[in-house]
C-alpha cells in the first residue's frame, strides 16, 4: 500500500510519518489540497494505529445546552438567538437539574454543558448551575463551557481567568469542551464572528485551565470561508499550544453546517471534505492524543469509515443536542449504545466505552 | 488473523493487471481492510477511466405495476394480487411520466413493475409501443419479469425477448439479480426466476443485441462465499458475451421488509464490496455508486472505491424509498459532488456514450 503512497506523490510525508517526524506548514497545505483521499487516509491511520491501535472509543454522556440566547450571533451559526426573540430560550438552575434527574437511571458518565454568551445570567448561575448538577449525581464528570463562554465568565465574575477557572472547578466543572475555536484567523471571524472571543483570546483560555490541571478539547469549523492556509494556521498555533501546556484530549473538526445560518447559500460539506479534515489533521497533530469523527456533524456513516482514516473516537450516544440539529444536522441526536458498537466492530475496530478522561470503562 | 504476505501478492497481482481468482477474492472480502480494497479498485479504476470523467444518466423510474405474486422477502414495494391498493399505471399516468422526464433532459424510462398476475404478452408490447411514441430509450424488464413474461405466455425466453424488442424495448436492466445463488433465492424469493434463468436471460438479450446492467442486493442472508458466486457467475457470463454495461451493487434495506429484523449493512461494508466488486469484475467497463441507499457523501466516497459512475438522477424512484430509505440527490447536487471530488461530471445514455 505504501507504494500507493508514493505513487500519490507523498511518499515524503509518508518517511516523515513513520520517522515521527513533525510536519511542516507546506505539508499541511499539500496534503488539504489533495483528493487523493485514499493515500491521506494510509498516512492518518499510521498516526492513529501509532498512538491508539486498534481502540475505538465513546462515551455515554447528556447534552444540555442551558440556553440559546446569545450576543454574538455568529453568521455561522444557527442555534444563537437574541434575547426576546421568540425562539430564544433558557433553562433555570432548576431546569437544568431536572433534566440530569430524568436519566439518573442510564449509565451516564459526563454531562456536557454549553449554551451562548447570555447577556444578563449572573456569574452564579453557572456556579449554581454546576453544583446543581453534581448534587443530582455526584459522580458525573462535568465537561462544560467553551473558552468562549469562560471568557465571559471571567468578564462576568471581573477576575482573572485562572480564578474564574479555579471558582468553576469548586463548583464541579471537570474539563473543557473545544467549540468555540472555529477558525482562529482573525479575517475569518471578522467575517463571521466579529464579536466572539479571539483566536488568541480562545487559546490563552485553554492555557490557563491546562496549567490549572484541566483538560481540554479543541475544534475547527471548516467548509464555510475558510482558505486551506487558514486552516494549517489554525492547526499549528494548537498544535504550538499543545507543545505549551498539553492539556488537549481530542481534536474534533467541525462540519459547517449551512441550513438555518446567515451562510446559507455555502453548499454542506461533502464526505470527501470530512474525511480529508479528520485525515489532515490526524497527520499534523502529532501532540493531540485522540481525533474525533463527530457522528452527530456528519453522520453515522460518514463516522463509521472515519475510523479508517485517523480518527479514533466518535463521540457518543449523544442526546438533546441543540446545536447541530438547529443548522440542519440529519443524523437525529440520539443513537444507541449497541449501534454505536456494532459499528465500530464492523470497521474492524475494538470499542471502547471511555470517560471524558479517557479512562476505559469497558472493552467490548 | 489476516494473512497481510497474501493479500499483498493478491495486491501484486491486481495491479499488475491480473484476473483474481474466487479465492483470492474471498480472501480480500474476509481479510482485506477498507484502505487495502479502496486502493486496489481505485487504481483499477484509474486504469480503465484514465480521464477523471464521472458519469450519470438522467432518467425516470416508471413502476408499471406494485402488484406482483413474488412476494419476495426483502421488497416492501409490492403488493398481493388480492390487495385492492395494487395498481397498474394507465396510459394518461405513463405520458404524463415520460414528457416530464424528456423536460429534465432525461434521456431513458426504467421500466419495471411486479410479477403481474394475468397481463398478457400484448399488455407489455402495446406499452412499450406507446412510450418508443416519445422517441426515449426505454431499458425495460428484469430477467424476472421475462421469465414471468415466458410463463404466462408459454413462449421461451428468446421468443419473448424478440417481440419485446421489436416493441420498442432497446436494453434491460441487471434488477431481480439479487443474490445469483439458489439458495439464497429459494430462502427470501422461491417465486422468483433461478440463477440459471436470470443468466440465461441475459445471455439471450446479448445475443439480440441488446446491453443489459447487472446488479447484486447484498447484505441480508447470504453469505460471503455466496457473494463471490455471484460475482463469478457474472465475470463468466460477460466472458462470453461482453453485454453487460455496468455492475451496480447495493446494499439490501430492510425496513417494511419480512427481513426487517436483519441489521442494516453499514456504509464502511459498502465500500468494502463495492471496491471488491471492482477489482473482480476486470471484464466490466463500469461500476456504479448507490447514492440512493448511500447518500450523498458515502456515494461520494465511493468514487474512491472503485465507481466511475453516478447512477441515475432517479427523478422517480419508488422501491428503495418503500423500505424507508429516502435520500433524493438533483442533477445539481450530483454534479457538484461529482466536482467536489475533482471529476468532471458527463451525463451518458444507457450504453455509457456522453449525450
Amino acid at each position: 500500500m505504501e507504494k500507493m503512497v508514493v505513487a500519490a506523490g507523498f511518499g515524503d510525508i509518508l518517511d516523515k510519518i513513520k520517522a515521527g517526524e513533525r510536519l511542516g506548514f507546506a505539508d499541511g497545505v499539500r496534503l488539504y489540497r489533495s483528493n487523493e483521499i485514499l493515500a491521506l487516509g494510509y498516512l492518518a491511520n499510521l498516526v492513529r494505529e501509532r498512538l491508539n491501535g486498534d481502540k475505538a472509543y465513546f462515551i455515554y454522556n447528556q447534552h444540555v445546552n442551558y440556553s440559546n440566547v446569545c450576543t454574538n450571533l455568529c453568521k455561522f451559526c444557527a442555534f444563537g438567538k437574541e434575547k426576546g426573540s421568540p425562539l430564544a430560550y433558557e433553562m433555570s438552575v432548576a431546569e437544568v437539574r431536572a433534566k440530569i434527574r430524568e436519566r439518573l437511571a442510564e449509565p451516564i458518565s459526563e454531562a456536557h454543558v454549553v449554551g451562548g454568551i447570555h447577556p444578563d445570567l449572573p456569574y452564579q448561575y453557572y456556579l449554581d448551575m454546576l453544583k446543581g448538577i453534581k448534587e443530582e449525581r455526584p459522580e458525573i464528570h462535568i465537561q462544560a463551557f467553551t473558552c468562549v463562554e469562560i471568557a465571559h465568565l471571567a468578564e462576568l465574575a471581573g477576575k482573572s481567568l485562572a480564578d474564574t477557572l479555579k471558582d468553576l472547578v469548586a463548583a464541579g466543572l471537570g474539563s473543557i469542551p473545544g467549540g468555540g475555536a472555529e477558525v482562529f484567523s482573525p479575517r475569518i471571524r471578522e467575517k463571521t464572528c466579529e464579536k466572539k472571543l479571539s483566536g488568541q483570546g480562545w487559546l490563552e483560555v485553554a492555557k490557563t485551565a491546562h496549567r490549572l490541571g484541566l483538560k481540554s478539547n479543541a475544534t475547527m469549523l471548516y467548509g464555510h470561508i475558510e482558505t486551506i492556509e487558514e486552516r494549517v494556521e489554525h492547526l499549528e498555533a494548537l498544535r504550538a499550544a499543545q507543545d505549551e501546556s498539553g492539556g488537549f484530549l481530542t481534536f474534533i473538526p467541525l462540519a459547517f453546517h449551512p441550513k438555518n445560518t446567515e451562510m446559507e447559500t455555502i453548499a454542506k460539506t461533502s464526505g470527501l471534505e470530512d474525511l480529508k479534515n479528520i485525515a489532515v489533521a490526524r497527520c499534523f497533530l502529532d501532540n493531540f492524543p485522540h481525533v474525533k469523527a463527530y457522528w452527530v456533524m456528519i453522520g453515522p456513516k460518514l463516522a463509521q469509515v472515519a475510523l479508517s482514516f485517523g480518527a479514533d473516537d466518535v463521540d457518543g450516544t449523544v442526546k438533546e443536542e441543540r446545536i447541530t440539529s438547529m443548522a440542519g444536522g440529519e443524523s437525529g441526536g440520539v443513537m444507541a449504545d449497541s449501534e454505536l458498537i456494532r459499528l465500530i466492530r464492523d470497521a474492524g475496530r475494538t470499542p471502547v466505552l471511555r470517560d471524558t478522561l479517557f479512562n476505559e470503562l469497558k472493552v467490548y | 488473523m489476516a494473512d497481510l504476505h497474501k493479500l499483498a501478492a493478491i495486491g501484486d497481482k491486481v495491479l499488475a493487471g491480473e484476473r483474481i481468482s474466487a479465492d483470492e477474492a474471498l480472501a480480500l472480502a474476509m481479510d482485506g481492510d477498507l484502505l487495502r480494497l479502496g486502493f486496489m479498485a481505485d487504481a483499477i479504476r484509474r486504469r480503465r477511466h484514465p480521464e477523471p470523467v464521472v458519469t450519470y444518466v438522467i432518467d425516470r423510474n416508471i413502476n408499471y405495476t406494485d402488484i406482483c405474486i413474488s412476494a419476495c422477502k426483502f421488497c416492501a414495494f409490492f403488493k398481493s394480487p388480492e390487495d385492492p391498493a395494487g395498481s397498474v399505471l394507465s396510459r394518461a399516468e405513463l405520458g404524463e411520466k415520460i414528457t416530464e422526464t424528456l423536460a429534465l433532459g432525461g434521456t431513458q424510462i426504467l421500466l419495471q413493475g411486479g410479477l403481474h398476475p394475468d397481463l398478457p404478452l400484448s399488455f407489455y408490447e402495446e406499452m412499450l409501443s406507446f412510450i418508443k411514441g416519445y422517441g426515449i430509450h426505454v431499458h425495460g424488464f428484469s430477467p424476472p419479469e421475462i421469465c414471468h413474461f415466458a410463463a404466462l405466455s408459454g413462449l421461451d425466453l428468446g421468443e419473448v425477448l424478440l417481440r419485446l424488442q421489436k416493441a420498442g424495448l432497446d436494453s434491460i436492466p441487471g434488477g431481480g439479480a439479487e443474490i445469483l445463488c439458489d439458495r439464497v433465492r429459494r430462502e427470501t424469493a422461491p417465486r422468483k426466476c433461478s440463477t440459471d434463468e436470470w443468466l440465461a436471460v441475459m445471455a439471450e438479450a446479448h445475443h439480440l443485441g441488446m446491453r443489459t446492467t447487472a446488479t447484486m442486493m447484498f447484505g441480508h442472508i447470504e453469505s460471503i462465499p455466496e457473494r463471490i458466486e455471484h460475482l463469478a457467475r457474472l465475470r463468466d457470463l460477460q466472458d462470453e458475451t461482453g453485454g453487460f454495461t455496468a455492475f451496480i451493487p447495493w446494499p439490501f434495506q430492510p425496513d417494511n421488509t419480512v427481513l426487517a429484523g436483519l441489521a442494516k449493512t453499514t456504509a464502511l461494508q459498502y465500500l468494502r464490496m463495492l471496491a471488491l466488486s471492482r477489482i473482480f469484475l476486470d471484464n466490466f467497463d463500469n461500476i456504479q455508486a448507490s447514492w440512493v441507499t448511500q447518500g450523498p457523501k458515502i456515494a461520494q466516497l465511493s468514487l474512491f472505491f472503485g465507481a466511475n459512475d453516478f447512477g441515475s438522477t432517479m427523478i422517480e424512484e419508488n422501491v428503495v424509498a418503500a423500505a424507508g430509505v429516502g435520500f433524493r440527490l438533483s442533477e445539481g447536487e450530483i454534479r457538484g459532488l461529482v466536482e467536489d471530488a475533482g471529476f468532471v461530471p458527463r451525463q451518458r445514455r444507457m450504453n455509457y456514450s456522453l449525450v
